[in-house]
């Protein structure tokens, strides 16, 4: 039963989605939503199938073994990975029931119809990726990935937001072509893609080592990790919100996860130390760079897209602690499961973010972060679900998000990384403070009612609602189940010292947020005393953020993203090969 | 020795088309240029099989079949680029992926 899972749980999406192009009309919404609850009850059943087995689940297509055939695989990395895309979907396919509806009088309309198809598309290409068990195979969901979001970017038909979904077509196809010609190098050199037969293959020869670097940068040309971002803030800005919610919290983790695939799996042995410090500087810079961005942002869903180039920088912090310097490889340890545990709180999250945001835009016509305020008082529900999912992006216990921070923070002290250390406990602190301003914002009381230009069904609240306390309570699944950590790892997460430790960077992030953030800061949260002296420091805090600011624009230009991804390629390969 | 000789131009049909992704303005000479650069990949595909000739084959079939999928890819890829430049001209007027105001200069206007 358990292996035969893994086959359904691509193929129930798909033949959904060929129904539902078939069937058309009114009806692809309901067999869209159908197929929900199926995917969802596959993948919590493969959850549950592979802690019955010992190492990983296998279906073998065809029945031929690798090399000659094709396998996939689930292990426990897999199956989490499956389970909260699942529960994303599902939260989102509920939300956007609204949004996506046939007017009255057609038969069918244009963006409703891409939207549920492309919506079990991309779920189908997701759960490719994470049991892929070669090369090709995750090349080929890559692919089938990128194609089903691109659309996304453009549902609306505008002109900005076809040139977003342009920009992003492209850069993702020089990704793919650099991932494509890194699987011919392994290909020649060893005469498998097979993950398990590959793993015992690859050694340090010169062709590997490109083939590496290659499909490396490729990857973080897909993943949107600064400073190869130019694509992702006008596309998932642009998106209508359900669209950027799956953008923004499954999409680029499909291409982070075949990164993890091809460093912890395939070539675990080959990375030195010098690659995994780099990998982990541009997330760091990724952090520092966008936090500020998304901090100095005038719309709300600008800035939500800027805090996920931050938090994809936050992911890439676990490669240099899960190093294990003594034996020279990466291992699955604490480091680990905690960057695995950011991107599934992440994914969640952000996703009930970007709901919220669509909420917002929703009920008062437009997103400006200056113009929230009152919308707290009108809608306190969106507002609620806002605050929660905020605070389980920060890293409040017990949200998953603090569970991560928690095991990269032990793996750092554990290897005497200070550095990262520092990085990790910034990152919260930035995290911390632009959602404090948005906060802030949306919480204060405006001169006059809000407006309200429509009236929201309570599923659509319900739905993100549900999301981001799915989010906020992580930190209490039993995760020593799926992953090889111990079980009092993450034990207890609310007691009074873990509590007061995770104050200290919303502290930090409120002060940063009064000296950087756009716009003035609603009087009510700035002490009478000290004004002027505030506004000296803001006017110096500035000074950088504006260095920032066009250092950004400069990389967010085509010439020099694509020169940058051919400067990291290079780096890459001097760094795995400076670690031999 | 024909194996060198063809790796060898793919990988100057890569670089060239490398070259031309970066310096094109025109969304469209871009789409063309990762044809360019496409084809070389594909023919470093082709290198590898001849090179992993054993059993009495020519050439490794591997590699072809891998090859065969990443074509249609590259159309799929190319028609969908193609489909979204006409749409952004129908829309705009114009075709060019030059973005709107940078950021520093929409900044310039906050309080």
């Amino acid at each position: 039963m358990g292996p035969s899972l893994l086959v359904l749980s691509i193929a129930v999406p798909i033949v959904g989605l060929l129904l539902a192009f078939v069937v058309g009309g009114r009806q692809v919404e309901r067999i869209v939503l159908a197929t929900m609850p199926i995917g969802l009850a596959i993948a919590v059943g493969v959850a549950v199938a592979t802690r019955q087995v010992d190492g990983p689940l296998v279906y073998l297509l065809g029945g031929w073994e690798p090399p000659l055939g094709v396998a996939l695989r689930a292990d426990g990395l897999s199956a989490v990975m499956m389970v909260t895309t699942a529960v994303v979907m599902c939260a989102i396919g509920v939300f956007a029931r609204a949004d996506f509806v046939v007017p009255e009088g057609v038969a069918e309309a244009r963006a409703p119809f891409a939207f549920w198809i492309l919506l079990l598309a991309i779920w189908a290409a997701l759960n490719t990726v994470f049991l892929g068990g070669d090369l090709f195979t995750l090349y080929v969901a890559l692919e089938l990935l990128t194609f089903a979001a691109v659309p996304l970017v453009s549902l609306d038909g505008r002109a900005e937001t076809l040139q977003a979904a342009l920009r992003y077509l492209l850069f993702a196809l020089l990704g793919s072509v650099l991932y494509l010609v890194g699987t011919a190098l392994l290909y020649g050199a060893s005469g498998t893609l097979d993950i398990v037969l590959l793993s015992r293959l690859v050694g340090p020869q010169p062709g590997t080592i490109v083939a590496a670097a290659l499909m490396t940068v490729g990857l973080l040309a897909k993943t949107a990790l600064f400073p190869l971002h130019l694509w992702l803030p006008s596309a998932h800005a642009g998106a209508p919100a359900p669209a950027s919610a799956v953008l923004s919290a499954l999409v680029v983790k499909g291409s982070f996860f075949i990164a993890v695939r091809l460093w912890f799996d395939v070539m675990p042995a080959l990375p030195g130390p010098s690659f995994v410090q780099l990998l982990a500087a541009l997330g760091a810079a990724a952090v520092l760079f966008c936090s500020v961005m998304a901090l100095r942002q005038e719309r709300l869903k600008l800035m939500i897209a800027y805090s996920t180039l931050a938090q994809i920088g936050y992911l890439f912090l676990m490669f240099p602690l899960a190093y294990d310097a003594g034996a020279t490889h990466l291992a699955r340890g604490e480091a680990f499961t905690g960057g695995i545990l950011q991107a599934m709180s992440h994914a969640t999250a952000k996703a009930a973010m970007f709901m919220a945001a669509g909420l917002i835009y929703q009920a008062l016509g437009h997103d400006r972060i200056a113009g929230l305020a009152g919308v707290g008082r009108a809608r306190p529900v969106t507002l609620l679900a806002l605050a929660l999912s905020g605070l389980a992006l920060i890293g409040v216990p017990p949200s998953g998000a603090y569970a991560a921070k928690r095991l990269l923070l032990e793996a750092a002290s554990d290897t005497t990384q200070w550095w990262w250390t520092v990085a990790i406990q910034a990152g919260g602190a930035l995290t911390s403070s632009y959602v404090l301003l948005l906060l802030a914002h949306a919480a204060g009381a405006a001169p006059e009612p809000a407006k309200l230009r429509a009236r929201v069904p309570w599923t659509r609240e319900a739905a993100v609602l549900a999301l981001a306390l799915v989010s906020l309570l992580l930190g209490f699944v039993p995760w020593s189940a799926y992953f090889p950590i111990s079980p009092q790892a993450l034990s207890n997460p609310l007691t009074f010292e873990t509590l007061s430790s995770a104050l200290w960077p919303i502290l930090a992030g409120g002060g940063i947020a009064i000296l950087l953030g756009r716009g003035t800061i609603p009087s009510a949260f700035m002490p009478g005393v000290g004004v002027a002296s505030v506004d000296r420091m803001r006017r110096a805090a500035l000074m950088p953020a504006g260095w920032i600011m066009r250092i950004d624009d400069a990389l967010r230009q085509w010439p020099t993203a694509v020169v940058a991804v051919l400067v990291l390629a290079t780096l890459f390969g001097i760094a795995i090969a400076a670690g031999r | 020795m024909s194996a060198t000789v063809f790796g060898l131009c793919g990988a100057v049909a890569a670089g060239l088309g490398l070259y031309g992704v970066i310096t094109e303005a025109q969304p469209l000479r871009k789409i063309l240029a990762f044809n360019v650069f496409g084809a070389g990949v594909f023919l470093i595909f082709g290198v590898v099989a001849r090179r992993g000739a054993a059993a009495g084959f020519s050439g490794d079939p591997v590699p072809h079949a891998l090859v065969i999928t990443g074509m249609v890819v590259a159309f799929a890829a190319t028609a969908m680029a193609v489909a979204l430049l006409l749409r952004l001209f129908n829309a705009s007027g114009t075709a060019t992926l030059d973005a709107d105001t940078t950021s520093a200069e929409r900044d310039s206007t906050d309080t």
